[in-house]
């Protein structure tokens, strides 16, 4: 993949996360914060389908912001094609872990698997 | 390292000789590891709660604390900082208010080192600093 | 006739006219010898007008020739004098010490380029960065056609261009880069600046291939407009404004 198509994935992931987590946020505050975070409260959130659906799409977004801006640094810090492709192959790995560890809570949760 | 004379870390950091950018340049990183790390905790942190009602209940006790609550703000803190510097790089990036070229006269002020970049900077540092004290407030007012 | 030595007496600075007596500190490393970099300290006598170059070769005259130092023009167009003075990159011959604000001078050789001796440094990967973005106009039409003159530009297409002309590849701009601090692969602010200079040039055909070139893992993107290029280019060339027009070419805003 150019470099040039992952950058632009990575601004695009970070313009389209700023307006979902500010969703999210708000989402706490406009219940009260304590109140938002009590049990009942966030079974009710992961139930409800469009917000299970906007948390999914906020993790998608800032894993791969998150791990693509780890590659980044990581690349810079050290130079050499094994280490950069390990890099490369574990921040997507990494990213797809977390992506993967995150949508089975919000799946199970929004399933009542629990 | 030696043979490359590179500057190393040391060198990229380097927050006293550049001037405020280069100073943006590392809090940069700095929050965007610190969220990362943020986010990776908060997956799993949340994911307490297929453990039921008493294993989402633990975990929360670990966050209603000072020492939680002084964390979630610097995280509040890192988010601002990393969102509006974010945008303020991503339009450089794309070259708005950068400048434009033109003959240079002595002594030589970069354009793209202006008052607009330098504003967003501090912007960033200020909202950082209310949204933290806005959730302080939040949170050690209930 | 002047005699050589005349020459030599002539230019020697004059303790009685001086006004002021400095330190200079230099970094002496030998790679070939040396293990560490150890600094030398000289008292000099310099002037308001006195440079750091003429301070640095005042003690190379009068107290030690072996120091190793690159220089040519003593004014800021050859781009050899390159080094870091009282920690940030500046042209010894373009900084004089009244206006560093400090008794003691302290220059070191470049940071970011390899060592040859003392102040002096390898610039070999700064050329070669610098000679893969194609520094050159592209065109299918080499020669102008026999019925046609000069290819004309309008003022305001030079302007477009003519800043990052000015680049004398002193080397400063990629000694103060955070990138260039720790990747060793990065092409750095020099070869991108230059090669806005060539892609804004309405002469040229070779955009594309440019582009293509520093759109790599350790091209342009690993450019965070942290701007100390520009802040430390001794012409006024703005290397990171270069860049971010560069890059948005490639997002498509310009």
């Amino acid at each position: 993949m150019k470099e040039s198509h992952i950058m632009k994935i990575h601004y695009g992931t970070a313009l389209a996360a700023v307006g979902l987590v500010a969703v999210h946020i708000l989402m706490r505050l406009t219940q009260g914060f304590a109140q938002s975070l009590e049990y009942e409260s966030v079974i009710a959130n992961y139930r409800f389908l469009p917000y299970a659906g906007l948390l999914e799409i906020i993790l998608i977004l800032l894993s791969i912001h998150g791990f693509n801006g780890l590659r980044v640094i990581l690349l810079e810090l050290k130079q050499g094609r094994r280490y950069e492709k390990a890099v490369s192959y574990g921040c997507v790995a990494g990213m797809i872990g977390l992506i993967g560890y995150g949508t089975r809570t919000i799946v199970m949760t929004n399933m009542g698997m629990i | 390292m030696k043979d490359e004379n590179k500057e190393g870390i040391g060198g990229m950091a380097n927050p006293g000789r550049y001037g405020i950018e280069r100073i943006a340049y590392w809090l940069m990183r700095l929050t965007g590891l610190g969220l990362l790390g943020y986010f990776i905790a908060h997956i799993y942190e949340t994911s307490s709660i297929l453990q039921g009602k008493m294993g989402w209940d633990e975990f929360l006790e670990l966050t209603q604390t000072t020492e939680g609550h002084l964390f979630l703000t610097l995280v509040i803190g890192m988010c601002v900082f990393h969102t509006v510097n974010g945008i303020r790089i991503m339009l450089g990036h794309g070259g708005v208010g950068v400048g434009k070229p033109g003959r240079p006269d002595y002594p030589y002020t970069p354009a793209s080192q202006n008052a607009r970049h330098k504003i967003g900077i501090y912007t960033a540092i200020v909202l950082a600093a209310i949204a933290m004290m806005y959730g302080m407030a939040v949170m050690f007012g209930e | 006739m002047a005699h050589v030595s005349d020459l030599a007496e002539e230019k020697t600075t004059s303790v009685l006219s001086s006004s002021k007596i400095v330190t200079l500190r230099i970094a002496r490393y030998n790679p070939n010898v040396d293990s560490t970099t150890k600094f030398a300290e000289y008292k000099v006598p310099v002037e308001k007008w006195t440079t750091v170059l003429d301070v640095i070769l005042d003690v190379k005259k009068h107290f030690d020739h072996s120091i190793a130092v690159r220089y040519s023009c003593r004014q800021a167009t050859c781009g050899s004098c390159g080094m870091i003075i009282n920690g940030r990159p500046r042209l010894a011959c373009f900084t004089k010490v009244s206006e560093l604000d400090s008794d003691v001078i302290t220059v070191q050789p470049m940071h970011n380029f390899p060592i040859i001796r003392d102040l002096a440094v390898k610039f070999e990967r700064l050329f070669e960065s610098h000679q893969k973005i194609k520094p050159y106009i592209i065109r299918e039409d080499t020669e102008p056609a026999l019925d046609t003159r000069d290819i004309l530009q309008t003022p305001e297409e030079l302007e477009e261009f003519i800043q990052f002309s000015n680049c004398i590849k002193c080397g400063l701009c990629n000694s103060a880069c955070p990138t260039m601090a720790t990747d060793s692969s990065f092409v750095g602010p020099q070869a991108l600046a230059q090669a806005y200079r060539y892609v804004a040039d309405s002469r040229d055909n070779g955009k594309n291939s440019r582009l293509k070139i520093i759109d790599d893992s350790h091209g342009i993107w690993r450019c965070h407009f942290a701007g100390s290029c520009s802040q430390v280019c001794p012409k006024g060339v703005d290397p990171a404004m270069g860049i971010q027009l560069l890059r948005g070419y490639m997002l498509g805003f310009s």
